[in-house]
């Protein structure tokens, strides 16, 4: 992870130093062990700020849209590369404005993991080894397998290697065969309608429309949300769990053929809502229906923006 | 004679009409006087593609029993492909809803041409009669607060 850090630096530093870009958006050392915070570079003298850890879970594709003045260098993991390239598509930024810097990735922490295996106890500093994580506080010492901690979409990621970058930093790592990444979808489905629904509303209950969601997705990026027009008001505003529960369907559905997965959404949710099981339905459906697969490529039309003559349409009467 | 009283639950249904086929086609229905039941509010649209999924929930929400979309036949499209592209949402949409837990029937999606009138009152008959079945909405309706 250090090394990563270091050729990070060397070629975010290189990157100004050619004057290829204006701006590094990458990550610095958090406050709390292994815990990374976004940062913005804009010259060579602070590229030093740029780490690497298991703590780099944020997706910082989020940023690009608001930042797309500049010409951007960008630091990303497999699934942040194709949140890129979805922006690229969808013309939030030119292809030749930004520096895509990859890094393999072996899966990000989940911090709410952490703190539930610590118990309580606080974690001074943090040693990140490849498979395992060493947390040292005042009289406790704990070792925990990094397999144990990772976040629910990094368990069954399938692309861990960036799909499309500029500069590789490190070598590849091997791709994560096994696991059924559509397991809470498939497993969802057995359920009866009725016990759907009521799982459905459960999470919905418990939302507190901040939006963190939408804010945190990378593709989230119009400037006046539909959700948040007034004229006209097409989502209604109330606590009525009706009103919530459109609201979620309704971002679902606009995640369709964009969404990789990345975890921001759950990340950023501060009611510990399940938005994965309902993000992984629309992916398998697009995958199944259209045979797409968001971000993997530059040159496919989006789902929604194309057609065949031929679609499914059993649903039709 | 003494007054029959019609306290039998009516289903209320949304209809998304496209301009240029189906809603022509309800037109010919009716100059046809053929008979269809009287259960369905009819919205006009220009093209089934420009029924954003959200109106469908907004309609359950604000108490239609059941939603029908209808557009031109593939290829039939005034606008060439606006159907394709509505056939492609609603694919992800329906299955979405039903995933969910939201009976099959609700939200039904079909085509009807101008000139298929009787296709059109048969749909409505079908339509209102799977809704009937399915009893009032529940799901998704917007309870009044206390």
């Amino acid at each position: 992870m250090e090394q990563l850090t270091t050729q990070i630096q060397e070629a975010a530093k290189k990157l100004f130093e050619d004057n290829k870009v204006d701006l590094i958006i990458g990550f610095e050392k958090g406050s709390l062990p292994l815990r990374a915070t976004p940062c913005f570079i804009r010259s060579a003298e602070d590229t030093g700020r740029l780490v690497w850890n298991s703590g780099c879970g944020n997706n910082l594709a989020a940023y690009v849209p608001a930042h797309n003045k500049d010409r951007i260098g960008i630091i990303v993991k497999g699934c942040d590369s194709r949140s890129v390239v979805g922006l690229i598509k969808e013309q939030q930024i030119e292809r030749d404005r930004i520096v895509i810097i990859g890094v393999a990735c072996t899966g990000m922490i989940d911090s709410k993991l952490v703190e539930e295996k610590l118990a309580g106890r606080e974690a001074l500093s943090a040693e990140d080894g490849s498979e395992a994580i060493t947390f040292k506080g005042s009289g406790f010492e704990e070792k925990i397998k990094k397999s144990d901690l990772l976040d629910e979409s990094c368990k069954f990621c399938k692309h861990r290697n960036p799909a499309v970058c500029d500069i590789m930093i490190g070598t590849s790592v091997e791709e994560n065969k096994e696991g059924d990444e559509f397991l809470t979808v498939t497993e969802f489905e057995a359920k009866s309608a009725e016990e759907r629904w009521e799982y459905f509303s459960q999470q919905s209950q418990k939302c507190i429309r901040c939006y963190a969601c939408r804010n945190a997705c990378p593709l989230c990026y119009c400037k006046e949300c539909c959700v948040d027009s007034s004229q006209p008001q097409w989502f209604g505003k109330s606590t009525a769990l009706s009103d919530t529960q459109v609201f979620h369907i309704m971002r679902t559905f606009h995640t369709a053929g964009r969404c990789v997965d990345c975890g921001a959404c759950m990340r950023a949710c501060p009611m510990d809502v399940d938005l994965r099981f309902l993000n992984k339905k629309i992916d398998k459906d697009v995958r199944d229906l259209f045979s797409f697969e968001a971000g993997m490529s530059l040159d496919d039309a989006p789902p929604l923006n194309t057609f065949k003559t031929d679609d499914p349409q059993e649903f039709i009467k | 004679m003494e007054e029959q009283k019609d306290t039998q639950w009516q289903p209320k249904i949304v209809t998304f009409l496209c301009n240029w086929c189906s809603y022509a086609g309800a037109d010919l229905a009716g100059v046809s006087r053929l008979q269809y039941p009287p259960n369905t509010r009819t919205i006009r649209v220009p093209c089934s593609g420009r029924v954003n999924p959200l109106f469908i929930l907004r309609a359950l929400e604000n108490g239609a029993d059941g939603v029908l979309v209808s557009g031109c036949h593939p290829g039939d499209c005034h606008y060439l492909s606006g159907n394709y592209v509505a056939r492609r949402k609603f694919a992800i949409f329906s299955s979405l809803l039903e995933y969910l837990g939201i009976e099959k029937g609700r939200v039904q999606y079909t085509w009807v041409s101008a000139a298929e009138a009787g296709r059109f009152a048969d749909m409505i008959t079908q339509v209102t009669e799977d809704v009937r079945k399915l009893g009032p909405a529940k799901k998704l309706v917007k309870q009044k607060v206390e």
